[in-house]
C-alpha cells in the first residue's frame, strides 16, 4: 500500500483526475491528423466546418469520452468480480462475460437484423447475465466451493464456446464478418456519441450501485462466514454486485466490443496504491481504468500508421504479461 | 474368465497384457470407423452405394465414380481421420500431463499460436494484388512453428522450480487470450478478402485436402502417434502422484517435457492441415476414459479412434447437410463439444 492515510488518498484521487483530464485532452489532440490545442478550443467556440474541426468534434471527442467511460466501467467490473469471487484473476474477459455479451450481439445482428441501439444494449446484458450465472454456478459447484482454478477454467471454457460459435456463424456470412471484425476485437473508434448515450443510464446505475455497497463489500471480502456473523445478508449483496457487474460489462460491450485485460490489470494497480478498502478502490479504479484505456487507445493510433489497431489488441498485449505474472504469483496460494 | 490375456513372443523378451474389455472396445470402434468411412465416401452430391466403394477401392469401379471417390472424397476422409486421431491423442496426453481433465489444446493457447502464425503468414506473404508470394504449402510449417512457440512460452512461463499443472493451465489461458487478439489484429491488417479465408481456416475445416497433404501429414502423424503410444506408459506412474512417481525413479519433469513436445507436434501438424477444429482434443479422451478407465495403454488408441470418428462425422455432415453451402467441421465439433464441456465441468465439480 502506497497511500496510507485518507489525506494522501484524496490527494491521489485529485492528481488522478487531473491526469485523466490531461490524457483526455491529448487523446483529442493526437492522431493521424495532428491538431493543435488552439484548434481544439476553436472547434468548440467557433465551429467553422473545416476538416480539422469536424474530426475533433465528430471523431476524437466521442472516442475520448467512450474510452474514458468504458475503461472505468471495465475496471470497476474487474474489482467487483475479484471481490465477489475472491479470485485475483477474475475479470469480465477471463470469465467469459464479455464473450457472452458479444456473442449475443452478433447473433442479434446476423439473424434478427437488429439495428436499434437499445436492443443491442439489452442483448449484451442478456449475454452478460447468462454467462455470469453459468460461470458462477459451474465454478462454485463441488466440495471446495469457488476455487480460482475452477472458476478460471469455467470462464475460459465459456469464452471459448462463445467465440468459436461466433466464428462459426461468421464463416457462413462474410459481409457480417467484415462488419463486426473490428468491433469483435474491442474498439472505441468510429462510435457515435448516440451509442454511448443510449447505454449511459445503465452505466451510471451500475456504478452507483457499486459505490453505494462498497463498505458492505469490505465486509464480504473478510469471508462469507464473517459477513454473515456480522449480520450481513450476503445473498442479497452478491445479487447487487452481480447486477452491477452485468450492467457495466454489458454496456461496455455494447459500446466498444469485448475489450480485455483492463478489468484485471487496473484493480491490481489500485490495490497496490490504496490497499483493500473498497470505498477507495472503486473510485480509483474508475479513474485509472479511464486513463489506461485512453493511453492504450492513443498507442493504438501510432503502432501501424496510417492503419489503426483495435484498442482491445493493445490492452491484450499490455495485459497478458501482467496476467501471467499474477497467475505465477497466485500459484503459491492456490 | 480372466480379465487379461497375456501375449508373449521371442522367448518372453516381448510380452504384453491385454485387457480383454479394452481390446473388444477398441476393435468395436475400429469397425465403427470403417463403417463411417464407407458411408462418408458414398454420400455427397453424387451418391454411391457402400459396396460400390469397395469395388472402386479395389480398382473395379466406373471411371466417373472412381474420380469422385479417389480424387475428391478420399483425401478429405483420410485427412479427417488423421487429424481427428492426432487431436484426440494430443488432448489425452495434455490432460495426463496437466492432470486436469478440463485442459485441452484449444483452451491453453497452443491451437491459438498456430492460428496467429497462419494469419501472419497470409498477411506477410501477400503482394498488392492479394496473391501469395510464396507457395501455400509453407502454411503448415508456419502453423507448426506457431504452435511450438506458444508451447515453449507456456512451459517457460509456467516454470518455477518445475511445472505445476495449475500454473500451466492459468498461464495457458492468458496466452490463449493474447493469441486470440493477435489473430484479430493480423486479420484486420491483412487484405480484407483473406479475412474470410483465414476465418474458415481458424474455425477448422478439411475442405482443402488433397493427396499431397496426405503424403506429408500421414507419415508425420503416424510416427508421432507411435512415439506417444510408447511414451504414454510413463504417465500411468505419474498418475499416482508426483512424489510417488519420483520415489519410484521416474524422471517426472523430463518426461513431462517430452510428452508436452509430442502433444504440441501432434497439435501443430493437425492445425497446420485442418485449422483449429475445436473440442475434439477434449471430448475424445473423455469418452474413451468413460469406456476403458484411465489406464493409458488402452485409453490412447481408443481416443484416437473416437477422435477420428468425431471429425469424420463432423466433416461429412458439414459437406452434405446444407448443400451447396459447406459448413466447416469445426462448427460442428464446437456445437457438440461446448455443451459437453459444460457437462464435464458439472461432473468434475468435486475434483
Amino acid at each position: 500500500m502506497l497511500l496510507t492515510n485518507n489525506g494522501r488518498r484524496i490527494t491521489g484521487l485529485v492528481i488522478g483526475l487531473l491526469l485523466l483530464c490531461i490524457i483526455f485532452v491529448f487523446s483529442i489532440l493526437l492522431g493521424y491528423t495532428d491538431t493543435s490545442f488552439k484548434t481544439v478550443i476553436q472547434a468548440f467556440q467557433h465551429f467553422n466546418g473545416s476538416n480539422e474541426h469536424i474530426i475533433i468534434k465528430e471523431v476524437r471527442l466521442p472516442r475520448a469520452l467512450i474510452g474514458t467511460i468504458v475503461g472505468s466501467s471495465l475496471a470497476i467490473t474487474g474489482a467487483l468480480l475479484q471481490a465477489l469471487t475472491k479470485n485475483p484473476l477474475a475479470s469480465p474477459d477471463i470469465l467469459g462475460i464479455n464473450s457472452g455479451a458479444s456473442f449475443f450481439v452478433i447473433l442479434g445482428l446476423m439473424f434478427f437484423s437488429i439495428s436499434s441501439l437499445q436492443a443491442f444494449a439489452w442483448l449484451a446484458f442478456l449475454g452478460a447475465a447468462l454467462t455470469s450465472v453459468i460461470v458462477y454456478f459451474l465454478g462454485s459447484m463441488g466440495r471446495e466451493g469457488l476455487t480460482p482454478i475452477k472458476l478460471t477454467l469455467a470462464g475460459a471454457a465459456m469464452a471459448a464456446l462463445f467465440s468459436s460459435m461466433a466464428q462459426g456463424f461468421l464463416v457462413m456470412n462474410e459481409s457480417a464478418l467484415e462488419e463486426v471484425l473490428f468491433w469483435m476485437a474491442g474498439s472505441v473508434q468510429g462510435r457515435s456519441l448516440k451509442i454511448l448515450f443510449s447505454v449511459l443510464p445503465y452505466i451510471i446505475t451500475g456504478t452507483l450501485i457499486a459505490f453505494l455497497i462498497s463498505n458492505k463489500i469490505n465486509v464480504l471480502t473478510m469471508g462469507e462466514d464473517v459477513a454473515k456473523g456480522l449480520g450481513q445478508r450476503t445473498g442479497a449483496l452478491k445479487l447487487l454486485i452481480g447486477t452491477s457487474v452485468i450492467l457495466l460489462s454489458g454496456a461496455s460491450v455494447a459500446v466498444a466490443g469485448p475489450i480485455g485485460f483492463i478489468g484485471i490489470v487496473v484493480p491490481h494497480i489500485v490495490k497496490w496504491l490504496v490497499g483493500n478498502d473498497y470505498r477507495w478502490i472503486l473510485p480509483y479504479c474508475g479513474i485509472t481504468g479511464g486513463i489506461l484505456l485512453l493511453l492504450a487507445d492513443i498507442g493504438a493510433r501510432y503502432i501501424v500508421m496510417p492503419q489503426e489497431v483495435p484498442v482491445g489488441v493493445m490492452t491484450a498485449i499490455i495485459g497478458t504479461p501482467f496476467f501471467i505474472y499474477i497467475a505465477r504469483k497466485g500459484g503459491k496460494n492456490s | 474368465m480372466k480379465k487379461y490375456t497375456s501375449f508373449r513372443a521371442a522367448k518372453d523378451h516381448i510380452s504384453f497384457l491385454f485387457d480383454r474389455k479394452s481390446l473388444f472396445l477398441i476393435s468395436a470402434f475400429f469397425i465403427f470407423l470403417l463403417v463411417i468411412f464407407f458411408i462418408s465416401a458414398g454420400i455427397g452430391e453424387e451418391f454411391i452405394l457402400p459396396w460400390n466403394i469397395v469395388s472402386i477401392l479395389s480398382g473395379h469401379g466406373s471411371d466417373f465414380d472412381t474420380l469422385i471417390v479417389q480424387s475428391f472424397r478420399m483425401p478429405r476422409i483420410l485427412l479427417s481421420i488423421l487429424v481427428g486421431m492426432s487431436l484426440a491423442v494430443a488432448g489425452a496426453i495434455l490432460q495426463a500431463v496437466v492432470r486436469n481433465p478440463l485442459a485441452s489444446p484449444d483452451i491453453i493457447g497452443i491451437t491459438g499460436g498456430a492460428s496467429v502464425a497462419i494469419v501472419l503468414f497470409l498477411a506477410l506473404f501477400s503482394d498488392i494484388n492479394h496473391s501469395l508470394t510464396i507457395s501455400i504449402s509453407w502454411m503448415p510449417l508456419a502453423a507448426f512453428i506457431g504452435a511450438t512457440l506458444v508451447a515453449f512460452l507456456l512451459y517457460l512461463l509456467a516454470w518455477k522450480k518445475g511445472v505445476s499443472p495449475a500454473r500451466l493451465v492459468l498461464v495457458g489461458i492468458g496466452l490463449w487470450a493474447l493469441t486470440k487478439s493477435l489473430t484479430t489484429l493480423f486479420m484486420i491488417l491483412g487484405p480484407i478478402y483473406q479475412v474470410s479465408q483465414a476465418n474458415i481456416w481458424i474455425t477448422g475445416s478439411v475442405y482443402g485436402a488433397n493427396w499431397s497433404n496426405i503424403q506429408i501429414a500421414g507419415p508425420i502423424i503416424i510416427t508421432l502417434l507411435m512415439i506417444s503410444f510408447i511414451m504414454i506408459r510413463t504417465v500411468n506412474i505419474q498418475d499416482l502422484g508426483e512424489e510417488i512417481a519420483i520415489g519410484l525413479g521416474s524422471k517426472v519433469q523430463q518426461q513431462r517435457l517430452v510428452l508436452l513436445l509430442i502433444s504440441t507436434a501432434l497439435i501443430g501438424t493437425a492445425v497446420a492441415f485442418a485449422g483449429g477444429i475445436g473440442f475434439v482434443g477434449l471430448m475424445a479422451p473423455h469418452i474413451a476414459r468413460k469406456l476403458v478407465g484411465s489406464s493409458f495403454g488402452a485409453l490412447l488408441p481408443l481416443s484416437a479412434f473416437i477422435g477420428a470418428i468425431l471429425v469424420l462425422i463432423a466433416d461429412t455432415i458439414g459437406r452434405t447437410l446444407f448443400l451447396p453451402i459447406e459448413v466447416p467441421a469445426g462448427v460442428f465439433t464446437a456445437t457438440i463439444g461446448a455443451p459437453y464441456f459444460i457437462f464435464l465441468l458439472y461432473k468434475q465439480r468435486n475434483v
